[in-house]
């Protein structure tokens, strides 16, 4: 069987209480069909109450679909949930398990008993995911003392220490600085292209992590897949339009004939930004049709005066992608919600 | 087929031994119990001894005090470290990852009873052994194996009834929280803790004998006093009352587990931490 994961119109509902004792049905999963291939990373990308968390307890086991059905590692997660956990295991981003008066090591051991790891195993891992992800120096340090950051790798490493089949990350890095967030992704992709039977299951709403991390994704809203594929295809859709941003030094005066730089053909769009006063440096995002268009917006720049002293080309982003879908931006780079519409 | 057994064997009691290794590890780094469960109880029993004295009892009610104060540590950490653990296990996250992993829920529950019991023990047998000091109580034991096959029928049938209530507490939170308050009382008069049970009248103290404590105290009072007499049954009849009690309530409490956790995965109780 090459799929890790298969889910057949899975749904699961909620009944939430209302004001004035009447409940309601909230819908958290509508008719979800996905297949996740083994020896990949799968991404479920999508904004808070999206559904990704309610799939992932659905898949680990925690949470009974209302309706369809989910088969994991070939294992149906209703009918057959013993089998299912033996091959899995799971890690959410700002989780605080563990208890605090034990060590961080003896947490670790505790937890790989649950699967029955060889002691000396065990200890062996637990050592090497700690050096990996630098915290071995808080080895003998009591979880109650442990920072947030350190404590989400100790719930990091906690999920491999089973070496489990397919691994749910639900937010990985939530809460990590830049430097951490960086080796646990490649950590990651390590651990997966080591064995091809591995697979992770991979939810964040952090673009730029789905984008370098994931083999494939599917973009959830309000319970569905909007969208499933590579990264880059996802992104094709959107359009094979590309942004330049053109950084030049030019007289004020030399400004004004660039605008026609819009009448050019392949050239779908230019705005100037300068910062004011007689500057020499200015901004150009120039939208093209494809790369062709190039060199011709170079030349015409050239031809004009401007001097070219800085050049990016940039492609769609997810962001785009998920805009395009679902109307709307999903984050800020810092990972902050945004609530503009698009 | 056999292998499969064998794992899950393994893996069972691996989990049962790492989840008693918190209790007796992690009690054991907070010397506070040392006051808070040994020398404070020695003062509440204190204050029934001297009750006792005063009203110039036999001297055998000094020791019959002391035992109830003993068992009274067990009749807590079943209450509130056995029965509600599950409830903290959720507030503290550590219950999904019992739940996930490849392992019965009554290894998590049987290690938190062992290690309960040897923590527990260890602290009624502190008050003991200082209660007798202080009080110079006298046992007049008729059969060491039989006051221990009595006391161990009586912690497998208490923490059985432990263990039934912790899946009580997973389904319905905060209300089986107060549930467990609402007994904390009621417990240590029907079970007499601080005197001969017979004295609340035979049929109440029948009654009373579904608490596995009420029968356990008497068996072992009649066994370490034996020159009294004050039992609501023989000997031989409370401890197989004790053994039928022990597996009932352990086959009560994998079933209501099951039944639970089904219902719990329904209604996402197990990931819902407000509740």
């Amino acid at each position: 069987m090459s799929q890790a994961i298969i889910t057949e119109q899975l749904r699961r509902e909620f009944r939430v209480d209302k004001e004035g004792k009447r409940r309601e049905t909230f819908v958290a999963l509508d008719g979800v069909n996905l297949e996740v291939n083994r020896g990949e990373i799968f991404g479920l990308l999508g904004p808070n109450g999206a559904g990704k968390t309610t799939l992932i307890k659905i898949l680990s086991t925690l949470l009974s679909p209302t309706s369809g059905r989910a088969v994991v590692g070939g294992f149906d997660v209703t009918s057959d949930p013993y089998s299912v956990r033996r091959i899995i295991n799971m890690v959410s981003g700002g989780e605080h398990s563990g208890y605090g008066i034990l060590t961080v090591r003896e947490n670790l051991w505790l937890f790989s008993q649950l699967y029955g790891i060889p002691n000396k195993i065990a200890l062996e891992r637990i050592d090497r995911l700690m050096d990996i992800v630098g915290l071995s120096d808080r080895a003998r340090t009591k979880v109650h003392k442990l920072s947030t950051g350190q404590r989400q790798k100790m719930n990091f490493i906690r999920g491999f220490i089973s070496d489990p089949e397919i691994l749910f990350l639900d937010e990985p890095t939530l809460g990590l600085d830049v430097e951490t967030s960086r080796v646990i992704r490649r950590y990651i992709r390590e651990w997966v292209d080591d064995r091809p039977d591995r697979t992770v299951l991979l939810t964040t709403h952090y673009m730029a992590e789905a984008d370098q991390l994931c083999d494939r994704l599917a973009i959830v809203n309000q319970g569905k897949i909007l969208a499933c594929d590579t990264p880059s295809a996802l992104k094709r859709r959107v359009g094979q339009d590309s942004v330049l941003e053109i950084e030049i030094s030019a007289q004020a005066g030399q400004l004004q004939p660039l605008a026609e730089l819009s009448a050019q053909r392949g050239v779908r769009r230019v705005a100037i930004s300068s910062n004011g006063g007689g500057t020499l440096t200015h901004r150009l995002s120039v939208i093209v049709d494809g790369d062709g268009a190039i060199p011709e917006v170079l030349q015409f720049l050239a031809q004009r005066g401007a001097i070219v002293t800085g050049f990016k080309k940039t492609e769609p982003t997810l962001e785009d992608v998920f805009l395009e879908l679902v109307g709307r931006r999903l984050t800020g780079e810092n990972g902050s919600q945004v609530a503009s519409k698009g | 087929m056999k292998t499969d057994l064998k794992w899950h064997l393994r893996v069972n009691v691996k989990a049962a031994i790492a989840r008693a290794y918190v209790r007796v590890v992690g009690t054991n780094r907070e010397f506070s119990w040392i006051f808070f469960d040994t020398l404070l109880p020695l003062l509440g029993t204190a204050a029934y001894v001297y009750v006792y004295r005063a009203m110039d009892a036999p001297e055998e009610y000094v020791g019959f005090v002391l035992l109830g104060g003993a068992m009274t540590a067990y009749w807590m950490n079943v209450l509130w470290n056995m029965a509600s653990n599950f409830y903290f296990e959720r507030q503290g996250w550590n219950l999904e990852l019992y739940f996930i992993a490849p392992i019965s829920r009554m290894a998590i529950l049987a290690g938190m009873a062992i290690g309960g019991m040897f923590m527990t023990t260890i602290r009624a047998g502190s008050l003991l052994v200082l209660g007798s000091m202080l009080f110079n109580v006298r046992f007049n034991v008729s059969s060491v194996p039989l006051v221990v096959l009595a006391f161990v029928l009586t912690l497998v049938a208490l923490y059985g009834l432990g263990m039934l209530f912790s899946s009580l507490f997973l389904m319905y939170g905060r209300e089986a929280w107060h549930t467990s308050n609402l007994l904390q009382e009621p417990v240590y008069l029907l079970s007499g803790f601080y005197f001969p049970v017979r004295a609340l009248g035979f049929y109440i103290a029948i009654a009373a004998s579904i608490i596995p404590l009420t029968l356990g105290m008497d068996a072992v009072r009649q066994l370490v006093f034996s020159h009294l007499h004050f039992s609501l049954f023989p000997v031989q009849v409370e401890i197989a009352g004790l053994g039928v009690l022990g597996a009932g309530l352990l086959y009560a409490a994998a079933v209501a587990l099951d039944r639970m956790e089904r219902a719990a995965k329904q209604e996402g109780r197990l990931t819902l931490r407000w509740q």
